[in-house]
């Protein structure tokens, strides 16, 4: 008689979370195969419109890589706080913020073309991202208040806000009372990386950001602190490691990337503030940071993948009539099985007929 | 039991297990009967505890055999085991803190809540358990949760019992009240597995000896029979040296004081302190007795920095400075280490290289510049804290969780001598520390003493109180017993006065403060 068991792992490897992500990318092919049939379309034409078309054209590219460039800035922010177990799911939200930051002062400064407007306006950015993030960690040191919970309302209070900007203050006067800002100056914006394309300046930021993550990770004190009080709360406080300083930089420097992504994206393919900033930006990067292992060289490959499923969604849309909603289910599935197979991050399966347990070889 | 005689309740024949660094078990054979107490001895790393995962189905052996009444059959899993009628009391402790004593209990036996609390109630009684049922688990201390454990073991009547290590928390006369607990279960037909270091306990409470090294069964004993120095010989294949408390030096200035500490904890089931006072020289070891849960953990804590102690409260002096409200880190930059009682997730980040491990509190030596760590220098400090006390493990690159506990605590102790403290505190230094490993730490704290440092040791074994300390105090319920000279007082005016009965300590030292001038 053959039973499956779970069996507890003695270490959770590296290597072990990087087969989850790749046991869940593979599950979530096999169920949108599934997928594509109940629409009536071949899996094959369906996996080619998805991930294939994108990649064909220099133009397809730089759709990948201009989505890539929000979803890998925020993540490498979340994933430092998820280590440390600081769960900041209001990314959405600080990006909102760090974009109303930027976008005022490109609207204040409207005609001028000095070369400072726009580090200025990434500095503004990150300082907003940062300051919306600091709600969260101010009311969890002070009344130990989930921020879970007040990330995720901070969000829905961030777009009511920009609702309320983009259609009062911050409109265009001539805009035809279109929800919408006057149109940001050459100053005020990203050049474009590549030609032909709208890939922006942002990317260099968010490859930058990596680096600098991974150097934060794994070489610096304050990086080894965050992690400590994540792994073991009691060992950081043996240790003296401050776990209001764990909240407050964690949040913080989430913050702080989520923000400047805004201004990413305000300073890039939008050139303006408007009621659409975000295609949910900072939730589809909780799922990167996740996938990516928490590892910042882990999370360049995540966001190029989650870019890769929204791009490839408009043009499984166009090309073979899938409905647009599909980019959104695939990223429901990416969430669902990762956090299934993420099971096996502390468990490993194993098959066994208990007596031909008993009597195997020691060499095993 | 009628047939039960002739057949052993257990039998293990040929019981391999192969870690992929280590040949955990090689070969163990063990009988153990209805009716017998059968010991298990063994060095930490020597075995013992993966050949219990196996009896307790936690493990499957890679070889060998395993017969319950005579029939061959595999442990599957924990729940199988207990099913068949095995129970185990584990060392490190399975209970979830964030449960009370009682619904812990009722999530393996069976019966209402109200039921439970009085089951429990009236065995802690028999056995001299005491523990409150209505308490939460993160509220007590290991010596309180490990009646919890044992208890929640005996509540599910089981046939053969396993206990790793129970003694190591109790009280002298609670070691007693266990002990003919478990005879009187002996002689009612259970077969018992106990596991000891405490070679005292196993020659007087067990029938048969099985001892262990490097994975191998070296001798099958009557304990009766033995002497100490023969079953240290078996287990560890040399002798073990005597340490030897005698003060080469005058003690020296007033390092740390305690004065008029009164500290009450949030927690409602912690104990409170009451005018706790103490002092400790340089060049001296103050020994703190007392069961676990007398008010040791938040003392330890006071002094560590991990909680603040407010002015109105008392006064904590490093060196004559005022340090109550530091942080841990100012006061270790001070010259205060501290060793703490948890090991795992305390005193080491489970997983975690031992490289890392070294950089929790060495980060104060030079191991990080300018925010950055120096890789070669956590390398280098983790490896002479190694070398130092022959820690067996694969290297710093080993992680802390893959260490058995002694060999954690030996690195532990290591690193935190390693920042060359002027004040050590020390929390349970050998508990569940093999015998070879417990030498060598407390003949390193010896050294220390000898070499000036000012050490306070709290301690549930009087053994090691007397082997290392100069003087002794003792906590009960949160209140300090005046201090004594250990050459001036003997095992039992402790072990009665750790019941709080003060006065047997004798009158002839008043107020610690001021007794050693």
């Amino acid at each position: 008689m053959r039973s499956i068991r779970l069996e507890p792992r003695a270490e959770q490897s590296l290597l072990a979370s990087f087969l989850v992500s790749g046991s869940a990318i593979l599950l979530t092919l096999l169920a949108g195969s599934m997928l594509f049939v109940f629409y009536g379309k071949s899996p094959v034409a369906g996996f080619h419109a998805f991930f294939v078309e994108p990649l064909q054209t220099q133009y397809g590219i730089g759709e990948v890589l201009l989505k890539m460039t929000p979803l890998l800035l925020i993540a490498q922010g979340l994933a430092i706080g998820f280590r440390a177990r600081i769960w900041n799911i209001g990314a959405e939200g600080q990006l909102i913020l760090g974009a109303i930051a930027a976008g005022t002062v490109a609207i204040w400064f409207e005609t001028s073309d000095s070369l400072f407007l726009l580090p200025g306006m990434i500095i503004v950015g990150a300082l907003a991202g940062m300051a919306w993030a600091g709600i969260a960690a101010w009311l969890r040191v002070t009344f130990n208040a989930n921020e879970i919970l007040v990330t995720f309302m901070l969000s829905n209070i961030a777009l009511q806000l920009l609702y309320y900007l983009v259609t009062g203050p911050l409109r265009d006067p001539q805009g035809f009372n279109f929800p919408q800002s006057v149109t940001f100056s050459d100053a005020a914006m990203f050049s474009i990386l590549l030609e032909d394309t709208r890939v922006s300046t942002a990317l260099i930021i968010a490859l930058v950001a990596s680096i600098a993550a991974w150097i934060f990770v794994r070489r610096s004190m304050l990086g080894y602190q965050l992690i400590v009080g994540g792994l073991a709360p009691a060992a950081a406080q043996y240790a003296g490691f401050s776990a209001k300083r764990t909240i407050w930089i964690s949040l913080l420097i989430g913050g702080a990337a989520a923000g400047i992504a805004g201004v990413g994206e305000v300073s890039g393919p939008l050139g303006m503030l408007q009621r659409n900033i975000s295609p949910g930006y900072g939730y589809a990067a909780i799922i990167v940071a996740f996938l990516g292992a928490l590892h910042p060289i882990g999370i360049i490959f995540s966001s190029a993948l989650m870019a890769l499923i929204y791009v490839g969604g408009d043009y499984a849309r166009l090309s073979i009539g899938l409905p647009s909603a599909v980019t959104t289910i695939f990223q429901g599935m990416l969430l669902t099985f990762y956090l299934a197979s993420s099971l096996l991050l502390s468990y490993k399966i194993r098959f066994s007929d208990p007596r031909v347990a008993i009597q195997r070889s020691p060499a095993s | 039991m009628n047939d039960s005689s002739q057949t052993p309740l257990l039998k293990l024949s040929g019981i391999t297990k192969v870690y992929p660094s280590v040949v955990a078990n090689d070969g163990v054979d063990l009988e153990v009967s209805a009716g017998e107490i059968h010991a298990v001895l063994g060095e930490n790393g020597a075995g013992k505890s993966t050949l219990m995962k196996i009896i307790y189905g936690v493990s499957e052996p890679d070889a060998g055999t395993i017969h319950w009444r005579g029939d061959e059959l595999s442990i599957r899993s924990p729940a199988h085991a207990r099913s068949l009628g095995i129970g185990m009391v584990f060392q490190h402790f399975s209970l979830f803190e964030t449960l009370t004593v009682v619904e812990n209990v009722s999530l393996a036996v069976p019966g209402s809540l109200p039921e439970l609390s009085k089951n429990i109630e009236e065995a802690a009684e028999r056995f001299g358990l005491m523990v409150n049922p209505q308490a939460r688990v993160q509220s007590l201390t290991v010596g309180e949760r490990q009646r919890v454990e044992i208890l929640r073991c005996i509540l599910q009547k089981p046939e053969l019992l396993v206990l790793d290590e129970p003694t190591s928390v109790l009280p002298p006369s609670g070691i007693e009240q266990l002990f003919k607990t478990l005879k009187m279960l002996a002689r009612e037909g259970y077969g018992i597995i106990f596991i000891s270091h405490k070679l005292d306990e196993i020659r007087a409470l067990c029938d048969t000896a099985t001892i262990l090294r490097q994975g191998k069964v070296t001798g099958r004993v009557d304990p009766k029979e033995e002497t100490n120095a023969s079953l240290t010989q078996l287990m560890v294949g040399r002798d073990v040296e005597e340490v030897r408390a005698a003060r080469a030096t005058e003690p020296g200035d007033e390092l740390l004081q305690v004065v008029n500490v009164n500290y009450r904890p949030n927690d409602p089931f912690a104990s409170s302190l009451e005018q706790v006072n103490l002092s400790l020289r340089a060049g001296e070891i103050l020994g703190i007795a007392g069961v676990s849960g007398n008010g040791q953990q938040i003392l330890a804590k006071l002094l560590a920095g991990e909680v603040q102690l407010p002015a109105i409260d008392g006064e904590i002096l490093l060196k004559g400075r005022s340090i109550g409200g530091d942080g841990v880190i100012s006061r270790r930059q001070s010259g205060l280490q501290y060793i703490p009682e948890e090991r795992l997730g305390r005193g080491a980040v489970p997983g975690m290289s031992l490289a890392h491990n070294g950089l929790l509190t060495g980060h104060l030596a030079g191991l990080s510049a300018k925010g950055f760590i120096s890789f070669s220098g956590i390398r280098n400090f983790a490896t002479s804290a190694i070398d130092d006390f022959d820690v067996r493990c694969g290297g710093h690159s080993s992680e802390a969780h893959s260490l058995s506990g002694g060999n954690l605590q030996k690195f532990i102790v290591g690193r935190e001598i390693n920042l060359e403290p002027e004040v050590l505190i020390v929390a349970q230094p050998t508990w569940g520390v093999d015998v070879g490993a417990a030498a060598a730490i407390r003949k390193r704290l010896l050294a220390l003493r000898d070499a000036g440092v000012a050490i306070l040791v709290i301690s549930e074994e009087l053994s090691e109180l007397f082997e290392v300390c100069d003087r002794l105090q003792v906590m009960f319920r949160g209140q300090m017993s005046q201090s004594v000279d250990a050459v001036d007082t003997d095992r039992n005016r402790i072990g009665l006065a750790m019941t709080g009965e003060f006065s047997a300590l004798g009158e002839h030292k008043i107020e610690s403060v001021v007794a050693h001038a």
